[in-house]
């Protein structure tokens, strides 16, 4: 036989590959190098986690065969996306991971608290809007031993973690009485998804966007109404609730991106990759009319600062560390930030080298994880208290809690800084 | 995003050409999209250990002369003999300036133990794995304990142990075998296929019963004068192998395992943290896509992460490995080289346009496909439709013209070619 009889007769007896709808079919490109679980920061400190090779495409191809062969200890992963950083073969097995355990839900057998704590710690903005108007009470009572044993006690939520404070009124009522006017009369103009945290927990921070951009001569609008992006449904078990909140959020950033023609901007990280990628890869929602005017703040200011639009900073003369976010470096967002930064007078930046942080979103505030999160993390705190920094920063909001908790210095948000350095 | 330099690829070539280059002042940028194939290898690194007849080679001097008759395609051809001598001598430097404790020098390949219980000449090995040094000819300790891990299957002591003692370096050896049963590791024998060095190094290095460690390693050891371990100890650096081999007070040597293997898996560890440190900035799970050309010169690039801000830069460094990396792509009848279309080498035995030259027949012969890659010139420039782009250079197993495998010269290649195009690149900027 000639090579052309070859070609040809292979091509004939090619039988149409089995087709799974609604089943990504990267699993299939997995030759087994094990890259991935060396690179797991979950199975390396916890060995109830098979690694992401087992449970993201080995698993894959057992569970296609027969629900029955769902492993519960896919729960332990954290969606830091490592893996999929690390697979020479573009292997979406965080994706995989994921979508697995939200198409097994009924296989799953949480203890009833557990429900009801992940429940608690999903509906981010259900819980600042019940917490914001009562903020001082709620964070001196939050803030009390006795408070966080009982929370454990009852909703297995670590009473060593800080929780996080929220603000006394959200962000939105204060943009409302006291920015919406103002904004409105800039020529330029951008959207700002703000998310829970900003809402919620650091109107500051949204705070600090709107003085940068202002000074940029750029004015800052919200979306008609946003709501969580859903990220932490997603991962703790509540898909349809997170399809929800997406069809919500994506209906919103069309009519800004479509009939405002406006560009959209996220200070937070992971909520940011969210509206981007997972609406799509995990959720399967359409976001192709949106996607590509969906951004995170410092891409968008490192193309303005490019096109020497920029604001005037001050000598900074302070030495910081930045740390890359597992998600800020799936996204690859980390040289955005750098470049930005580079423009504040006499600020030293160093890079810490790029490792999970451990608390990976609601993951390190269940009390099940409490001593994995932290053990994940506790290179780069030893890196951190080290370094004598004067700020860690970074654009995830979790990893700040995180660092302000673990470490003795504390983290800022790269808008922050720049915000301190306006002239 | 503007750059002096972007490195397409983040394996052995593209860090040692990334290194050399942020020692000099040059700001680069790495484009890598995913663990490269030194995670997967040995350890040790060939320069030249044979010829295509097969006859071996015992230094790259002296094999230099019928390497240039048989194989003028090779990269080494290419550039010349005193350049490549040079390159290697410099990257015995830069690996001990890294840190990588290896052992062996250009002048004359040694030879080391394989996990197969053969012996094969090589040019650098890691310090802790068992070794002829040059001057001797037979191993120096005559009681050897061949240790193996209970349920671990990717390392067989008595396949090493009945192999070993055939070589007349190792005939006056009395090897035993035994295996160490390690309680810490039961809970990955629930999962049979996740029972690999990985994970074995990343559970022992709790140290949740380390004096036991010690206690059943001298227990096997007996009264071996040198034991023979997988390397399963330490995934970060050498440091828990250092504190077994002081905390047992034994000659402790590893070997390395079916993949991955930690023994690369912490040069690359100690190469990207050197880099990093350097100053170098690294674009992880990112992949180059395309070019933009500005006349012959490459203007930009575009990655699947940066389609619509390209990253500029005077000079590009192709370093993209071979087909395990997906810096050779092939189909049916093609093989290309996916980011700059670069032309595909021929070697006469290889010709990419015929097709049934590709493979042999026999599985274990050396196959002809691995001599695909890129053509090169005497700086490491690539060539793409006849011509010798200006700003383009190649490190590492994405050149063509040799197989790194039948030739024992894969490493060589990459760091060699890597520190001459640094070299170019440092002249041409100045």
């Amino acid at each position: 036989m000639n090579i052309q009889e070859l070609i040809e007769s292979a091509g004939q007896n090619t039988a149409a590959p089995l087709s799974h709808p609604g089943i990504d079919r990267s699993f299939e490109s997995c030759i087994k190098c094990t890259a991935c679980t060396a690179v797991c920061p979950v199975s390396r400190q916890n060995p109830f986690y098979p690694g992401p090779k087992q449970a993201g495409p080995d698993g894959e191809r057992l569970r296609l065969k027969s629900a029955e062969l769902y492993d519960e200890a896919l729960k332990y992963c954290t969606n830091c996306k490592r893996c999929e950083v690390a697979c020479p073969s573009d292997v979406k097995i965080g994706d995989i991971i994921v979508r697995a355990r939200n198409n097994h839900l009924d296989r799953q057998h949480k203890p009833l608290m557990h429900k009801l704590r992940d429940a608690v710690l999903s509906n981010t903005d259900l819980m600042g809007m019940m917490n914001t108007p009562l903020a001082p009470i709620v964070n001196a009572v939050t803030g009390l031993k006795a408070t966080r044993f009982v929370l454990e006690k009852t909703l297995n939520i670590s009473q060593h973690r800080s929780l996080p404070k929220y603000s006394f009124g959200s962000f939105r009522q204060w943009y409302r009485k006291q920015a919406l006017e103002r904004q409105r009369y800039y020529r330029e103009k951008v959207v700002y998804y703000h998310g829970c945290y900003v809402n919620y927990n650091n109107p500051q921070l949204g705070k600090d966007l709107i003085r940068v951009l202002n000074a940029m001569d750029i004015g800052v609008l919200l979306l008609e109404k946003e709501k969580c992006c859903g990220l932490p449904l997603m991962v703790n078990g509540f898909p349809q609730r997170a399809k929800k909140q997406a069809e919500f959020n994506l209906a919103q950033l069309e009519k800004a991106v479509i009939e405002r023609e406006l560009e959209v901007i996220g200070t937070s990280s992971s909520c940011t990759m969210n509206l981007r990628d997972e609406y799509r890869h995990i959720l399967g929602m359409d976001n192709a009319k949106v996607r590509s005017h969906v951004n995170i703040v410092t891409r968008y200011l490192y193309r303005l600062f490019n096109a020497g639009k920029r604001p005037q900073f001050k000598s900074m003369p302070l030495k910081i560390a930045y740390h890359t976010a597992c998600h800020v470096d799936k996204a690859g967002w980390a040289p955005y930030t750098l470049e930005v930064l580079k423009h504040i007078p006499d600020l030293e930046i160093v890079m810490l080298p790029s490792q999970c942080c451990g608390i990976a979103g609601t993951y390190g505030f269940k009390a099940e994880n409490y001593e994995v999160a932290q053990a994940i993390g506790n290179t780069l705190f030893e890196n951190i208290e080290r370094g004598g920094f004067d700020y860690v920063i970074s654009e995830c909001e979790t990893c700040k809690w995180q660092i302000d908790m673990s470490t003795n210095t504390t983290c800022l948000h790269p808008i922050t800084l720049l915000a301190m350095a306006l002239q | 995003m503007k750059f002096d330099v972007a490195i397409i690829g983040g394996g052995l070539a593209g860090l040692t050409c990334g290194i050399a280059l942020q020692q000099q002042g040059k700001r680069c940028v790495m484009i890598n999209n995913g663990q490269a194939a030194i995670d997967f290898s040995s350890g040790s690194m060939d320069l030249l250990s044979r010829l295509p007849d097969g006859k071996p080679v015992d230094d790259l001097a002296s094999g230099y002369d019928g390497l240039a008759q048989q194989l003028p395609q090779h990269p080494y051809c290419v550039l010349g003999k005193e350049n490549v001598l040079a390159a290697a001598r410099r990257f015995e430097q830069l690996a001990q300036s890294v840190g990588l404790e290896l052992v062996g020098s250009s002048e004359r390949n040694h030879l080391r133990v394989t996990p197969l219980g053969g012996l094969r000449g090589t040019w650098l090995s890691c310090a802790s794995v068992p070794l002829l040094n040059e001057e001797e000819s037979v191993f120096p300790h005559t009681r050897i304990a061949v240790l193996g891990i209970v349920g671990y299957h990717d390392f067989q002591p008595r396949l090493l142990a009945d192999n070993l003692v055939q070589n007349p370096a190792f005939s006056h050896c009395s090897v035993t075998t035994a295996y160490l049963n390690i309680p810490e590791l039961d809970q990955l024998r629930s999962e049979a296929r996740e029972f690999r060095s990985v994970n074995i190094s990343q559970l022992l290095e709790h140290e949740l019963a380390f004096r036991d460690l010690v206690q059943e390693i001298r227990n096997a050891a007996g009264d071996a004068q040198a034991v023979f371990l997988p390397a399963c100890f330490g995934i970060e650096n050498a440091a828990f192998f250092n504190r077994l081999k002081q905390a047992t007070g034994l000659n402790l040597y590893e070997l390395p395992t079916l993949p991955p293997s930690l023994l690369g898996i912490r040069q690359h560890k100690a190469l990207r943290y050197h880099f990093e440190q350097a100053g170098g900035l690294m674009l992880n799970g990112d992949k180059a896509l395309s070019a933009e050309f500005d006349g012959e010169r490459i203007s930009r690039i575009y990655t699947r992460l940066h389609r619509d801000d390209a990253l500029s830069a005077d000079h590009f460094v192709l370093a993209s490995g071979s087909f395990f990396s997906n810096g050779l792509v092939s189909d049916f009848e093609h093989i290309y080289e996916p980011v700059f279309n670069a032309d595909i080498i021929g070697t006469g035995a290889f010709e990419p346009a015929a097709r049934l030259s590709w493979t042999r027949n026999r599985f274990a012969a050396p196959q002809p496909y691995q001599s695909a890659g890129v053509v090169i010139d005497a700086n490491c420039r690539v060539r793409k439709c006849g011509r010798f782009l200006p700003n383009l250079y190649a490190a590492g197993n994405v050149i063509g013209g040799y197989n790194g495998l039948e030739l024992g010269c894969a490493s060589g290649v990459s760091v060699v070619t890597a520190l001459v195009a640094a070299e170019h690149i440092a002249a041409a900027q100045q």
